[in-house]
C-alpha cells in the first residue's frame, strides 16, 4: 500500500525541504525536487503496471469529515483512468523539473520555484488519484494555488501578479460550479465516493427532475452542467477561457507543466471520471461538445494573429482542449483522454522548446524581433517543428492519431456531430496555419532580431535540450498505442475501456475513416502550405490582409476583446464600483448615518436639558423648595 | 403665660429668616449660619411644645439637636477654610465646576 | 432532558479557569515593573492553557450533557446560582479562549509601551470575563459575565487604541449595551414567565407561548445579532477594529464576536425553538446578505485593518448561515467555522499588528512588494490569506464547505448565492494580498523592514498548526460536538413541534 501513498506524498516531502530549507539549499533544492518526482514517477510505473495487471486500488486512509449523514474520507483510488494520468503527470513532471534546473539557473527564487513546482505535482496527484469528489477538489484547488503561486512567481511584475489573481478568480467562478454540483450530487445520492455515486447512476435516477425557477431540469443533467462550469474554469473553456493567455506571464517550464501538459487538463480529467454521470444525459453531453468545438475555434481564430511566441501556444492549448471537450461530448471518452495524453507530451515539447528559443533570445517573445534561427539553434528548431506537425495533426506524429479520433467519433454523431465536425475541421485548419506560421517568422526568413539580442543567441544547455529530445522522441511516437482500424490494435482505447460506460461512437465504415484521415491530413497540409506561401514566400500579403480587413483583424489581434468586457462588467463594474457606491451610500450614509443620526438626536436633547443644570445649589435648593410647596398644595387641593 | 402660637410663630419667622438665607445669600459663612438658624428655629418649637405637653423628651431632643450642629459647623468650618485656601474666596456662586 | 454532570476531577477546574485569570490581575495590581507584568500576565495566560489541557483531554465527546459542573447557591432569595459547566458546543470556545489570550499578550510584548500593567490587567480581566461567559449555565451569571467583559474591552480601545479611539470605544460600547439592555429585559421576562428560574438546562425545558417565544427571541436577538454582527448592526466592528490595539483586535475578532452567535446556540435556539423556527427565514436572509455584503465592503477599504473586519462580517454571515439551517452539517460546520474564523481572522490581525509596529501605518497603498523584504512574513501572510479563503486543506474550507452543505439541504438558494462570497473572497483577499506583498517597493520606509522575529513566530505557530491541524483531521472538533449539536437540533425541533397551530398563526402573521 505505502507505495502508492508515496506516489504523492515523495513531491510533497521535495516540497517540504525545498521549501522550508530553500535558503540554504541554493541551486541543490533542484536535486531534491527531481529526486521526489522521480521517486514517485517510479512508483508511478509500478502502480500502473499493478494496474494493467488488473489491480484497482481503492483504499481509505482515514476519516476527513463525518458529520450526521456526511462521510467523506481521504482516500485514494488507482484504476485505469487514474494510471494514465499518473505516468503523464509524472513523467511530464519529471522532464520540467530537469529543464528548469537549467531554464531557471542564477535565478533568486530558485529554490522556491522548485518547492512550488513541486507542491504542484503533489496536488495534480492527489487531483488524479482521489477516490471521491471533495479529495478530488482538493488537489482541484491545490494545483489552482500553485498555478497562482507560480504565475506570480516573478512578482514584482505587475502584470504578473496580476495574472496570477486573474487565474486564481476566474477558476473560483469555475469552482462554484464544482461546490454546487458536489452539493447536489451529496443530496441526491448521500455521498461523494466515486463507487458509491457511480453505482446509483441509473437511467431511473436520469428521469429524475427537480424544479428550478420553474423550469423542469433533469437531475442529472444539472449535476453534470454544474461539474462542468468547473471544468471550464480549469480547462479554460468558453466563457472562463480568459485566464490562460494571461498566465504565460509565469516562466516558461511552467506553461509547459501546468499550462499545457496537466493542470489545465484537469477540467477533462474529471468529465471522464464523471463518465457514467454524464452519459446519462443527453443535454450536457450535447453542451460539453458544443462548448468544446466553439472554444477550438475561437481560441484557433484568436491564435492565427498572436504576435507573442507563447501566446499562440496558449491559445492552441485553449483549443486542443476544446477538442478534447468535443470528443468526451459526443461519448468518445477514451478519444478524449487519448488527445489529452498526446497533447501533454507535443504540447510539453512545444512549450519547452520556445522556452529554448526565448532563453536563447535574452527573454524575447516577440515573433516580429525572431526570424532565421534554424541554423543558430538546430536542436530547438528540430523539436519545435516535430511539435508542430504534432499538433498540426500530420501523419504519423502524436496528434493525428488522437484528433482524427475524436474527429471520427464526431462525425458519426448524428446531425449535430456533423456540423460539429466542420467546425473541428475548420479548427484543424487553423490550428495547421497558425503553428507553421509560428515556425516560419520564428526561424525562417530575415533576421529581425536587436543586435545585441542577435549576438548573444545560444543553444540551451543539455540539460534543457535533452528533456526537450525526450519529448520530440515521444511526440513522433506516442500515437501508434492508439492505432486506428485495425482490430484490437488501440492498446489505449482497450486499456480504459473498463472505466468507460460503453456509447456507441466509432463508426464501422472503414473506407471512410480512411477517407476522411486523408482529407484532414491534406486540411492541414494546405494550412501549412498557406502559412508558407504568407510568412516566407510573400511575406506582404498578411500586412495586406490586415489592412484589407482591419476590422477582422483588429478585433482578433484584441482577442474579441473578451478580456476588456469582463473587466468592464466585472471587475470595474460588478466589483469596483459596486462596492465603492455601496460602502459610501450603504454603510457610511444609511447604516452609520442612521446609527450616528440616533446618537445626534439625543445629544441635541440634553444639549437642552443640560442648560437647567447651572451648578448653584442654591438654585437646586430653591426648585427644590418651590417643588415641596407645589406638592403640599397640590395634596390640600386634591383633597 | 405667654401663649403657644407665640413661639410657633417666632420659630417660623425665624426658619423663614435661615431658608432666604441659605437661597441668596452669595457668602459661604452666612449661608451657614442661616443654616443654624433653621435649626434653631427648630429647638424652639421643641422646646415650646415640650413645654406645652409637659414631656421632656423634646428638650432632650433639644439637646441632641445642639450637639449635632456643632459637630457640623465644626466640619462645616474646616471644609469651608480648605475651600477657601484652595479656591480663594467664600463666594459659593464661584464653586461652578460641577456645572454642566 | 441535558444534565449537569459534577466534576469529577477533584479540584474545581471551570472556577479555576474563571479566577486564575482574575487572580493574575490582583497580582498585577501589586506589581510597578513593566517587564515584571509582562512576564506575570504570560505565565498567567499560560496557565490557563495548561488548565484547558486537562478540559480538553477529559471531555468525554459521547454525551450531550452539560460537564465539568459547579453549582453553588448564590443570591437564594431570587433562586440566582453560581452554576457553570461545559458542553460540546463551548468547550472548544474556552481553550480558544485561552489560546488567543496568550497570543494577544505575546504580540503586545513590545507594542504596548504606555500604562503596560493596566494593559495586562485588562486584558487578564477580559479573559476571565470570557471563559465566564462560555461556561456560565445560570442566566444571571451570564449576564454579568457578559457585561464584564465589556469594561475591559472598552478600555483596551479607548486607552490603548489609535488617533480616534474614543469614538470607537464609545460607539462599540453603546451598540452592545443597546443589544444587551434588551437582552436584560427578556432575560427577566424569561425568569417570571418561567416561575422565578434563572437555571439556562431548566429553561430549555419551560414551555414557553409562542408569542411569548417571539418577543423574547427578539430581544436576545438584539443582543446577539450586535455581537456576531449581523447585517445591519455591524458598523461598530470595523470601527473597533481599526482603533483598537493588536492584542484587542485578535480578542475581539477571535472570541468576543464569536459569543453572539454562541448564544444562539445556547439560549436563542433552546430556549425558544418554535420562534427560531419563524424567524428562520428572515435570519437566514440577512446572514445571506451579510456574506455579499461584507466582502463588497471589503472590496471598498484602503485600510488593512478595515478590510479584514469587514471580512469579518462577510464569515460570521456564514457562521449564522450554518447555525439557522439547523441540521448537523449547517451547526457544526457553523460551529467549527468560529473556531476558524478566531483562528485565521487573529491570525491576520496578528500579521497586521506586526507590520504596524514597524511602519506605523495601516494605509495598504503604503505597503507593496515586501514580498521580497520580508520572505518569512510573506508566507505567514499567504498561509493565512490562502486559510481565509477556505482552501481545501486548510480549516476554512472544512467549515464552509460543510456550513454551505448544510445551508443546501435547507434551502438550495442560500447555498448557491452564499457561494459567490466565496468568488468575492477570494478576489478581496488576493487583491488585498497583492497590493501589500507583490510588486515592487514603492514606500522608501520599506525598504529596510525587519522579518518576524521569534517572539512573533512563536505567537504565530500555534494558529498554524491549527490552520493546517483543522484543515486536514477535522473530526477532531466534530467528534467533540457531534452529540450536542444533534441534542440540540432534536430539541429544537420536538419542542418546537408542540407548538405548531401558534407557529402557524405567527406565520401568519409576518406574511410567510
Amino acid at each position: 500500500m505505502l507505495k502508492y501513498i508515496l506516489i504523492p506524498l515523495l513531491p510533497f516531502f521535495g516540497f517540504l525541504i525545498a521549501g522550508l530549507f530553500g535558503k540554504y539549499l541554493k541551486e541543490r533544492a533542484a536535486t531534491v525536487a527531481v529526486g521526489g518526482v522521480l521517486g514517485a514517477f517510479v512508483f508511478a510505473v509500478s502502480a500502473f503496471i499493478d494496474v494493467a495487471n488488473g489491480t484497482i486500488i481503492d483504499e481509505n486512509f482515514y476519516s476527513w469529515i463525518l458529520i450526521g449523514n456526511l462521510s467523506v474520507n481521504v482516500g485514494f483510488q488507482i484504476d485505469q483512468l487514474t494510471a494514465v494520468m499518473l505516468m503523464v503527470v509524472t513523467f511530464l513532471s519529471t522532464l520540467i523539473h530537469i529543464y528548469s534546473i537549467g531554464y531557471m539557473h542564477g535565478d533568486k527564487g530558485f529554490s522556491r520555484f522548485f518547492a512550488y513546482l513541486e507542491l504542484f505535482t503533489f496536488f495534480m496527484l492527489v487531483l488524479v488519484m482521489g477516490n471521491n469528489f471533495l479529495v478530488m477538489f482538493v488537489g482541484w484547488e491545490g494545483v489552482g494555488l500553485c498555478s497562482y503561486l507560480l504565475i506570480g512567481f516573478w512578482y514584482e511584475k505587475k502584470s504578473a501578479a496580476d495574472a496570477g489573481v486573474k487565474a486564481f478568480v476566474t477558476n473560483r467562478v469555475g469552482d462554484f460550479g464544482f461546490v454546487l454540483g458536489m452539493m447536489l450530487i451529496f443530496t441526491t445520492f448521500g455521498t461523494l465516493d466515486f463507487t458509491d455515486v457511480f453505482a446509483q447512476a441509473t437511467p431511473q435516477l436520469a428521469a429524475q427532475n427537480i424544479d428550478l425557477l420553474g423550469i423542469e431540469v433533469g437531475i442529472v443533467t444539472l449535476i453534470c452542467l454544474l461539474l462542468f462550469v468547473g471544468a471550464t474554469g480549469k480547462s479554460a473553456q468558453i466563457p472562463l477561457y480568459v485566464w490562460l493567455p494571461d498566465a504565460m506571464e509565469g516562466p516558461t517550464p511552467v506553461s509547459a507543466l501546468i499550462h499545457a501538459a496537466t493542470m489545465v487538463t484537469a477540467g477533462v480529467f474529471m468529465v471522464a471520471r464523471c463518465a457514467p454521470l454524464f452519459s446519462l444525459s443527453h443535454t450536457a453531453m450535447n453542451v460539453v461538445a458544443v462548448t468544446g468545438a466553439v472554444t477550438a475555434l475561437f481560441a484557433a481564430t484568436i491564435g492565427l494573429v498572436q504576435n507573442d511566441i507563447k501566446r499562440v501556444i496558449a491559445y492552441s492549448t485553449i483549443s486542443q482542449l476544446g477538442y478534447m471537450f468535443l470528443g468526451l461530448g459526443v461519448g468518445a471518452f477514451s478519444a478524449g483522454i487519448f488527445h489529452l495524453t498526446t497533447h501533454a507530451f507535443f504540447k510539453g515539447l512545444l512549450f519547452l522548446a520556445s522556452g529554448s528559443v526565448i532563453h536563447a533570445l535574452s527573454g524575447e517573445q516577440d515573433m516580429r524581433k525572431m526570424g532565421s534561427l534554424r541554423r543558430k539553434i538546430k536542436i530547438t528548431y528540430a523539436v519545435f517543428l516535430i511539435g508542430s506537425l504534432a499538433l498540426a495533426g500530420i501523419f504519423p506524429f502524436a496528434g493525428f492519431f488522437s484528433k482524427d479520433e475524436i474527429l471520427w467519433s464526431v462525425y458519426n454523431a448524428g446531425s449535430l456531430g456533423r456540423s460539429l465536425w466542420m467546425v473541428g475541421l475548420t479548427g484543424a485548419f487553423m490550428t495547421a496555419f497558425y503553428s507553421f506560421r509560428l515556425i516560419y517568422l520564428t526561424f525562417f526568413g530575415k533576421s529581425r532580431m536587436d543586435h545585441d539580442v542577435e549576438h548573444h543567441v545560444h543553444e540551451s544547455p543539455p540539460v534543457m535540450t535533452v528533456p526537450l529530445m525526450i519529448l520530440a522522441f515521444f511526440s513522433i511516437t506516442i500515437g501508434f498505442i492508439g492505432m486506428p482500424l485495425i482490430p484490437h490494435a488501440n492498446l489505449f482505447a482497450n486499456f480504459l475501456a473498463p472505466v468507460f460506460p460503453h456509447v456507441q461512437h466509432g463508426g464501422t465504415d472503414h473506407g471512410l475513416e480512411i477517407g476522411l484521415m486523408i482529407f484532414s491530413v491534406l486540411v492541414a497540409a494546405t494550412g501549412i502550405v498557406m502559412a508558407y506561401v504568407w510568412y516566407v514566400r510573400d511575406t506582404r500579403i498578411p500586412d495586406k490582409l490586415a489592412e484589407k480587413f482591419s476590422g477582422v483583424y483588429t478585433l482578433l489581434l484584441n482577442k474579441y476583446r473578451v478580456d476588456e468586457l469582463y473587466n468592464y462588467l466585472f471587475v470595474d463594474g460588478l466589483v469596483h464600483k459596486l462596492a465603492g457606491v455601496l460602502h459610501r451610500i450603504g454603510d457610511v450614509k444609511i447604516v452609520d448615518g442612521a446609527v450616528n443620526g440616533v446618537a445626534r438626536l439625543i445629544g441635541q436633547a440634553s444639549e437642552r436639558g443640560r442648560k437647567m443644570q447651572t451648578g448653584f445649589v442654591q438654585e437646586y435648593a430653591f426648585i427644590m423648595g418651590l417643588g415641596l410647596v407645589v406638592l403640599i398644595g397640590m395634596y390640600y387641593v386634591v383633597k | 403665660m405667654i401663649p403657644l402660637s407665640w413661639y410657633v410663630l417666632l420659630s417660623a419667622a425665624l426658619f423663614t429668616i435661615g431658608v432666604v438665607g441659605v437661597l441668596t445669600r452669595r457668602n459661604v459663612f452666612i449661608i451657614l449660619m442661616s443654616i443654624e438658624l433653621m435649626l434653631n428655629a427648630a429647638n424652639i418649637n421643641l422646646v415650646a411644645f415640650s413645654h406645652y405637653l409637659q414631656n421632656l423628651t423634646g428638650q432632650i431632643f433639644v439637646i441632641f439637636v445642639i450637639t449635632v450642629a456643632a459637630a457640623e459647623a465644626a466640619v462645616a468650618l474646616a471644609l469651608i477654610i480648605l475651600l477657601a485656601r484652595n479656591r480663594g474666596t467664600v463666594y459659593v456662586d464661584e464653586f461652578n465646576i460641577m456645572k454642566g | 432532558m441535558l444534565e449537569l454532570i459534577p466534576n469529577q476531577l477533584g479540584f474545581p477546574l471551570l472556577s479555576l479557569m474563571i479566577f486564575v485569570p482574575l487572580a493574575g490581575a490582583v497580582i498585577l495590581l501589586a506589581v510597578r515593573d513593566a517587564r515584571a507584568a509582562r512576564w506575570i500576565a504570560l505565565l498567567f495566560s499560560i496557565a490557563e492553557i495548561g488548565l484547558s489541557v486537562p478540559l480538553l483531554a477529559n471531555f468525554d465527546g459521547s454525551i450531550a450533557h452539560m460537564q465539568f459542573g459547579e453549582s453553588l447557591p448564590w443570591i437564594k432569595d431570587w433562586h440566582i446560582n453560581y452554576r457553570i459547566g461545559v458542553d460540546g458546543i463551548s468547550v472548544l470556545f474556552v481553550g480558544l479562549t485561552a489560546l488567543l489570550t496568550t497570543i494577544s499578550i505575546m504580540v503586545s510584548w513590545t507594542a504596548i509601551q504606555d500604562r503596560v500593567r493596566e494593559f495586562m490587567i485588562a486584558v487578564l480581566f477580559l479573559e476571565a470575563g470570557m471563559i465566564g461567559v462560555f461556561v456560565a449555565l445560570d442566566l444571571f451569571l451570564f449576564y454579568i459575565f457578559w457585561e464584564a467583559m465589556l469594561i475591559p474591552m472598552y478600555l483596551l480601545i479607548g486607552v490603548w487604541g489609535g488617533p480616534n479611539r474614543l469614538y470607537a470605544a464609545i460607539k462599540f460600547f453603546l451598540y452592545t449595551l443597546v443589544g444587551s439592555v434588551l437582552m436584560l429585559v427578556a432575560i427577566l421576562a424569561v425568569y417570571f414567565s418561567a416561575g422565578g428560574t434563572f437555571d439556562v438546562l431548566a429553561l430549555m425545558n419551560h414551555p414557553f407561548g409562542h408569542t411569548f417565544q417571539m418577543w423574547a427571541f427578539a430581544a436576545f436577538f438584539a443582543a446577539f445579532a450586535v455581537k456576531v454582527p449581523m447585517f445591519p448592526f455591524h458598523t461598530w466592528l470595523p470601527d473597533a477594529h481599526v482603533e483598537a490595539p493588536t492584542a484587542g483586535s485578535i480578542i475581539l475578532a477571535g472570541i468576543l464576536i464569536k459569543m453572539g452567535a454562541y448564544g444562539f446556540l445556547r439560549f436563542s435556539l433552546p430556549f425558544f425553538p418554535s420562534a427560531a423556527i419563524s424567524w428562520t427565514p428572515a435570519i437566514m436572509t440577512l446572514s445571506v446578505v451579510a456574506i455579499i455584503y461584507g466582502a463588497y465592503m471589503a472590496f471598498a477599504q484602503t485600510d488593512f485593518k478595515k478590510l479584514i473586519a469587514y471580512s469579518s462580517v462577510s464569515h460570521m454571515g456564514f457562521v449564522t448561515l450554518g447555525i439557522f439551517a439547523l441540521n448537523s452539517q449547517g451547526v457544526e460546520g457553523g460551529l467549527l467555522q468560529m473556531i476558524n474564523h478566531g483562528v485565521s481572522t487573529g491570525a491576520l490581525f496578528l500579521a497586521v499588528g506586526v507590520i504596524y509596529e514597524r511602519t506605523h501605518t495601516r494605509m495598504i497603498a503604503d505597503y507593496g512588494g515586501i514580498a521580497a523584504k520580508v520572505p518569512v512574513y510573506a508566507a505567514y501572510l499567504l498561509i493565512i490569506t490562502l486559510s481565509s479563503i477556505g482552501l481545501p486543506g486548510t480549516n476554512g474550507f472544512v467549515g464552509e464547505f460543510t456550513i454551505l452543505l448544510g445551508a443546501f439541504q435547507y434551502k438550495a438558494v442560500y447555498a448557491v448565492i452564499a457561494s459567490l462570497g466565496i468568488i468575492l473572497g477570494a478576489g478581496y483577499m488576493l487583491w488585498l494580498y497583492q497590493r501589500v506583498a507583490f510588486g515592487t517597493v514603492t514606500n522608501p520606509h520599506n525598504e529596510h523592514l525587519q522579518d518576524m522575529n521569534l517572539r512573533e513566530i512563536a505567537a504565530a505557530l500555534p494558529l498554524l498548526v491549527l490552520v493546517f491541524g483543522v484543515g486536514l483531521y477535522p473530526n477532531a472538533a466534530f467528534q467533540v460536538m457531534h452529540a450536542s449539536t444533534e441534542n440540540l437540533i432534536k430539541h429544537v425541533q420536538a419542542k418546537a413541534a408542540l407548538a405548531p397551530v401558534a407557529a402557524q398563526a405567527a406565520n401568519a402573521l409576518l406574511g410567510q
